[in-house]
């Protein structure tokens, strides 16, 4: 125990020590914006700001070069009885449906093995990570490669084998079906970790009392292990929906939305309207709307969590 | 010790783990191995499927990449906007999170909900108005405009305010009787003590800035001036057959990533199994 630590329990009130930095109130005031600005500046300029602005924006018609003309909420009403949108919003859910399960059970199976006493766990872990790190457009052309209709890895094996392989990202059934596969690769890591963290929590003696009372291991897991996870997963899901609904970038380097739009998502097309059809009212309009479904889905998911997330 | 009766599984048991976890560690780990094959199989893509030990290896598309196009510059550009990204965020997160955990003052945790409420907001939904700002500033097809709205991050902040408040509160009272004032609380005390905290931050800073993609995307139009992400997209469209090239520019890609990994996995695993954040 040093000199100082001695002196600060001898002073033995919490707020004593504060009252000779609080010399001045002004002063006071000072020290906290010195230390708040470099953060605030940023988030009002660059968030907070152009949030408010992206509503005002949706009220207008603006190809960002004449000065825009406000519209009310025309964008609003035009995307809602645009069946278009009504596509999109479709296909970003397709992604969605496919893509949970799949990081989800296959994360929890990882994690399950590896919460076991394994030699190279670390190892192991590290592996299933790797593609974790790598970037977004990164694994979009990893993928593109390997399921390449003709020459790809995937369709190869599969000719070998006596299986006529699928057109993948160049057929409009299979497109969104090779984006939901390579985006599964690469977060299934990410959803290990955090459940692996999660299953380290658990206290062994709950499971090691199911086993003794008879339980299989289904049992232990549906009726033990699972129910202590919930936090786990409900944080998972919350995650993977929130990301679910942004799907951006992977869908611009496979499919570019293609073939025929079939792989077309929300944020790929309030891309399309700002940069390509210089629609930047309809794109705030969108822009706006995606966030209100997902603020909504979020909301959802925090009120429903009472009904099976179990915090020990 | 608790540790010691995790699941001790049986034989039988014990090898249907070690079996399923190494083939699925091959099969997430093949990609990988693929792209680096086919990276030194010239030729690759249109009419040619590498084989899986390439009877003719050459380090041509590597060669191509960088002769036909400004590519080093590119990864240059990545590296500097991820080493200044790193450094500021260090910066504005760390003083706010002293100020968060330290400073109390009237609607402190206001603002606060506020910082965290920006963590929700995806960058999509501010792209116009964040164009048309850096526009009007003249500062599209700058490097500026590239890093200013990654100065600020709420992940980052909230990251280091957990650290802070770990800082036994003793120490900083020590200090203040020895008479040291915030600023040197805050430099001489806080930020030793949270060193761990802030190589998590700096890895994932880093990592996001080396793998962001819409807003260089959208900010860097020049071709001298994209980064990594943004030159490998074109490079496809450049190339669509060429796969070599496409893939030895992934492996250039992923490799400092690698590194950085292999280097500093526990602050990685860490940072996500805490916040959940990529």
């Amino acid at each position: 125990m040093s000199a100082n630590t001695v002196s600060a329990i001898l002073v033995d009130s919490k707020d004593a020590p504060r009252r000779p930095v609080r010399r001045g109130r002004g002063r006071y005031a000072l020290v906290v914006l010195a230390f708040l600005l470099p953060s605030a500046l940023p988030l009002l300029l660059f968030t907070l700001g152009p949030m408010v602005a992206a509503a005002w924006v949706s009220l207008t018609e603006w190809n960002l070069i004449r000065p825009p003309v406000f519209v009310g909420f025309d964008n609003y009403a035009k995307l809602l009885t645009d069946p278009g949108t009504g596509q999109i919003f479709l296909h970003t859910l397709f992604y969605i449906v496919g893509y949970v399960p799949i990081v989800y059970i296959g994360g929890l199976a990882i994690a399950l093995a590896l919460n076991s006493r394994l030699k190279g766990r670390a190892f192991w872990r590290g592996i299933y990570f790797l593609p974790v790190v790598s970037s977004w457009i990164v694994v979009a052309l990893i993928w593109r490669w390997l399921l390449n209709p003709s020459t790809g890895v995937v369709n190869t094996v599969l000719a070998a084998i006596g299986i006529d392989g699928p057109g993948w990202w160049t057929d409009p059934l299979w497109a969104m079906p090779s984006i939901i596969l390579a985006s599964a690769w690469k977060d299934l890591g990410f959803v290990m970790v955090i459940l692996l963290a999660g299953l380290q929590a658990i206290n062994p003696d709950l499971e090691d009392a199911a086993r003794v009372d008879g339980a299989g291991w289904w049992r232990r897991l549906f009726n033990v292990t699972l129910p202590l996870l919930s936090p786990s997963t409900f944080f998972v899901l919350v995650i993977s929906l929130i990301n679910g609904f942004q799907v951006f970038d992977q869908v611009y380097a496979m499919t570019g939305g293609g073939p025929a739009g079939s792989s077309q998502v929300v944020v790929k097309e309030i891309y399309d309207l700002t940069f390509r059809y210089g629609a930047a009212g309809e794109a705030s309009a969108l822009s706006w709307m995606l966030f209100i479904v997902v603020l909504a889905v979020t909301v959802v998911q925090i009120i429903g969590q009472r009904r099976w997330v179990t915090y020990g | 010790m608790a540790s010691a009766r995790i699941a001790r599984p049986g034989l039988g048991r014990s090898i249907i783990l070690h079996v399923v976890i190494v083939a699925g560690a091959l099969v997430m780990f093949f990609p990988f191995l693929w792209t680096i094959i086919t990276s030194i199989t010239p030729g690759a893509g249109l009419t040619l499927t590498p084989s899986l030990i390439p009877s003719d290896p050459s380090l041509d598309a590597y060669a191509r990449l960088f002769a036909e196009r400004p590519f080093l510059r590119t990864i240059l550009n990545s590296l500097a906007l991820a080493l200044i990204t790193t450094v500021v965020q260090l910066f504005t997160s760390s003083t706010a999170a002293y100020a968060f955990s330290r400073l109390p003052f009237r609607g402190r945790g206001v603002v606060f909900a506020i910082y965290l409420a920006t963590m929700m907001i995806p960058l999509q939904v501010l792209i116009v108005p964040l164009f048309v700002e850096l526009k009007t500033f003249g500062l599209l097809n700058t490097y500026l405009g590239a890093l200013l709205p990654t100065f600020a991050s709420a992940f980052g902040i909230f990251l280091l305010r957990q650290a802070v408040n770990q800082v036994p509160r003793e120490l900083d009272e020590a200090a203040t009787l020895d008479g040291a004032g915030h600023f040197r609380i805050f430099t001489l005390i806080v930020l030793p003590n949270i060193r761990p905290a802030l190589a998590t931050l700096s890895v994932f800073a880093f990592m996001s800035s080396w793998n962001s993609f819409l807003w260089p995307l959208v900010v860097l139009r020049k071709p001298e001036l994209q980064t990594l992400p943004v030159a490998l997209a074109g490079l496809q469209g450049q190339y669509t057959t060429a796969w070599d090239i496409v893939m030895a520019g992934s492996v250039v890609s992923i490799l400092p990533m690698l590194a950085l990994y292999i280097f500093a996995q526990r602050y990685v695993v860490q940072g996500v199994a805490n916040s959940g954040i990529k």
